[in-house]
């Protein structure tokens, strides 16, 4: 295997409506932004790809509408996934791996702000026995949080718990939506949305973009001082009907975990960046990747800020901010910005896609010294 | 800069077809009946799929299943949206159906969300008229005599 | 439903389609490079937008060249005539046909932009139609302005001798 690194990362504030820009206005100041931090031109890029979701915009192939920001004249190679840009990120990462090129442009954009999320949603659901009952993703959610309640391993406490440490983090982003800090009994007294779900418990509808830079070896260690190596990568998906899933674990993630080096016998982690949605994911997750989802605090979830256990989404993850398409990618992203700045040496980032934790993706990262 | 927008809609009037199994399936639904599909290994898929997601393998024959099952898990909507089953305050449910495997999602109208539980019975509302669609059950309701 | 509703031969026939209607709503906004482009049409005006880096004028502004990947957002002015680079004749009719066929349809590049827009051009038949033709906009009367290339009805010719390729070559 090539040893190839995130070399950077930028991120647009991510807004509930952002009525001035359509897509190629969201990418190029992120494409250009990550290109500049990694001294790169546009030119120089070996290849370059995006995620992003057609039923979002509106638009069929609405990806090609933002090609203009990444220059694709004279011809460039480019590849594109309707998907979260984390596995975009994957392709980049495989692609490197080829050895004829040695920098990738990932980028990756979304506009819930357009549609109806919720219906835009439903759309990506079986055509036969769920689309047609219009179970939004919130629903489906919910009755994922009940299985975990029910299962004695959480109470709704722990799931404001969550919620709460994700406001306190999300603070010092300025990237971040919600950030308003909120206490759990303060969280606790609101209504619920869709029980056992309450709103703070949901990620907001977001609207923003980022762009991730890849380079392999010596290109890595020549462009920037502190390349975030990538350890392993990996991804893995489950059935999508929910009827056939224990809903409660993430057997997914334990998988893709395991393949990318993050297994129980895994060196320790500095940081942890997690793209749960839904509080009760992150609990759910946490257990899949044997974190610890309790340390004796009050709340029993430690703040994210170091302790005895890694940083649990110290960028506020997705209960912050959520836009649809980036916010995976925006984990590795965090993570390797993180590394790269010298907050820590070994981090995990993880995305997911699909109803209820359906398809996860995990990679390990490190800088240099960072192995055990 | 005062930027310009509009509303746009999106349409797709599409058919699917449905293949065999599925179609088996909505076929019977629109019986007022409900059949799973057993797997090679054995066990019974409801709602039934083309292949057992455990083996890859094709599945196989039909098998009748009654109208009733037991709540797995439950969410209450207090406010249904346009397009979710039922206009009034009900409970998505995943409910295994007796003698399957596997649970299908479902709405039940419950009244309350004080009248759901886990662990619940209940049985098919059928739609007067059914045309073959998933939706030709209406939802379900709690078995009388279920009380919380 | 009253329209689907099985007779008994039908309902006997075992169910192999669906229907799977899909209907979503947007708000689709313009952005800010191409809303200004619109503004303009509204005002009479023809108004792209210059690439810092590579002096190419877009029609319309753009939020990034191409070429360069810098937004192409200098206001530039062009003339409301231009060239046609290229053209066909609609003779088929659709719901969606401006005119009954047969119709011209164009590309033009107006005079100072270096990319070209597509209308109509009325006026001539299409056996006439050639590349090189100098075309002059017809614009829609004021109280039917809007922020919209239907301001735009459509073009004529101007008058002027056609423009020889070289000046257009580049631009196809």
């Amino acid at each position: 295997m090539r040893d190839v690194a995130i070399i950077a990362f930028a991120q647009l504030p991510a807004v509930r409506r952002d009525t001035e820009r359509e897509e190629v206005e969201l990418v190029q100041p992120v494409v250009t932004a990550a290109l500049a931090q990694a001294g790169l031109d546009r030119r120089d890029v070996g290849f370059t790809i995006s995620g992003s979701c057609d039923y979002l915009l509106g638009r069929p192939f609405s990806f090609v509408a933002a090609l203009d920001a990444v220059a694709p004249w004279p011809p460039i190679a480019e590849s594109h996934v309707e998907m979260d840009g984390a596995w975009a990120l994957y392709e980049a990462w495989a692609r490197l791996q080829c050895g004829d090129v040695d920098t990738a442009l990932i980028y990756a954009y979304g506009k819930s702000s357009l549609g109806e999320l919720p219906d835009v949603l439903v759309q990506q659901l079986d055509p036969y026995y769920l689309a047609p009952l219009g179970a939004d993703a919130i629903s489906l959610a919910a009755l994922q949080a009940r299985a975990l309640l029910d299962s004695g391993r959480a109470d709704e406490r722990r799931l404001a718990a969550v919620a709460a440490r994700s406001r306190r983090a999300a603070a010092a982003n300025p990237c971040a939506q919600r950030r308003s800090r909120r206490e759990v009994d303060e969280l606790l007294a609101e209504p619920y949305l869709v029980a056992p779900l309450r709103k703070h418990d949901c990620p907001p509808i977001s609207d923003g973009a980022c762009a991730v830079v890849l380079a392999a070896g010596d290109v890595a260690r020549r462009l920037v001082p502190r390349p975030a190596w990538i350890r392993g990568i990996d991804h893995r998906i489950e059935p999508h009907q929910l009827g056939h899933r224990d809903l409660t674990r993430s057997p997914s993630t334990a998988e893709a975990a395991a393949r990318a080096g993050a297994g129980p016998d895994a060196a320790p982690f500095d940081l942890v960046e997690l793209h749960a949605p839904f509080s009760h994911q992150e609990l759910i997750l946490r257990d899949a990747l044997g974190l610890p989802t309790d340390d004796g605090t009050a709340d029993g979830i430690d703040d994210g800020d170091g302790g005895d256990g890694p940083a649990i989404n110290p960028s506020g993850g997705a209960l912050a901010a959520n836009p649809m398409m980036v916010a995976g990618l925006t984990r590795l992203g965090e993570a390797a910005a993180r590394l790269m700045a010298g907050d820590g040496r070994r981090a995990l980032a993880h995305a997911t896609s699909g109803p209820c934790l359906q398809q996860n993706l995990v990679c390990v990262l490190e800088t240099d010294g960072g192995a055990p | 800069m005062d930027v310009l927008s509009a509303p746009y809609v999106l349409e797709y009037t599409y058919q699917r077809s449905t293949g065999p199994v599925i179609g088996r399936f909505l076929t019977a639904l629109r019986d007022g009946r409900l059949e799973g599909v057993r797997t090679t290994t054995g066990r019974v898929l409801m709602p039934p799929l083309e292949y057992d997601p455990a083996t890859g393998e094709a599945t196989g024959e039909p098998v009748p299943l009654p109208p009733d099952g037991v709540v797995t898990t439950w969410a209450w909507v207090a406010t249904p949206r346009p397009g979710h089953p039922l206009d009034r305050p009900f409970a998505w449910a995943l409910i295994r159906i007796d003698g399957a495997d596997t649970a299908m999602l479902h709405a039940v109208d419950a009244g309350a969300a004080d009248a759901m539980r886990t662990g619940m019975r209940v049985t098919a509302r059928w739609r007067a008229e059914r045309t073959g669609s998933i939706l030709d059950l209406a939802c379900f309701v709690p078995v009388a005599g279920e009380a919380p | 439903m009253s329209d689907d509703a099985p007779d008994a031969a039908a309902t006997a026939a075992p169910v192999t389609m669906v229907p799977s209607h899909v209907r979503l709503t947007y708000t689709v906004t313009a952005g800010r490079h191409l809303s200004s482009y619109l503004r303009a049409l509204a005002d009479r005006r023809i108004v792209g937008g210059r690439c810092p880096v590579c002096t190419k004028v877009y029609l319309p502004a753009r939020g990034a060249c191409p070429t360069c990947g810098v937004p192409a957002d200098q206001p530039v002015e062009v003339a409301d005539r231009g060239t046609v680079t290229t053209f066909c004749v609609i003779r088929i009719p659709f719901e969606a046909a401006p005119f009954p066929p047969p119709y011209v349809a164009v590309a033009i590049l107006l005079d100072g932009a270096d990319m070209p827009i597509f209308h109509l051009v009325r006026g001539i038949a299409p056996e006439e139609a050639r590349m090189g033709m100098r075309v002059q906009a017809r614009w829609v009367a004021d109280d039917q302005l809007g922020p919209t290339l239907a301001s735009i009805r459509w073009f004529e010719l101007s008058g002027e001798p056609d423009a020889a390729y070289e000046t257009y070559a580049n631009h196809l």
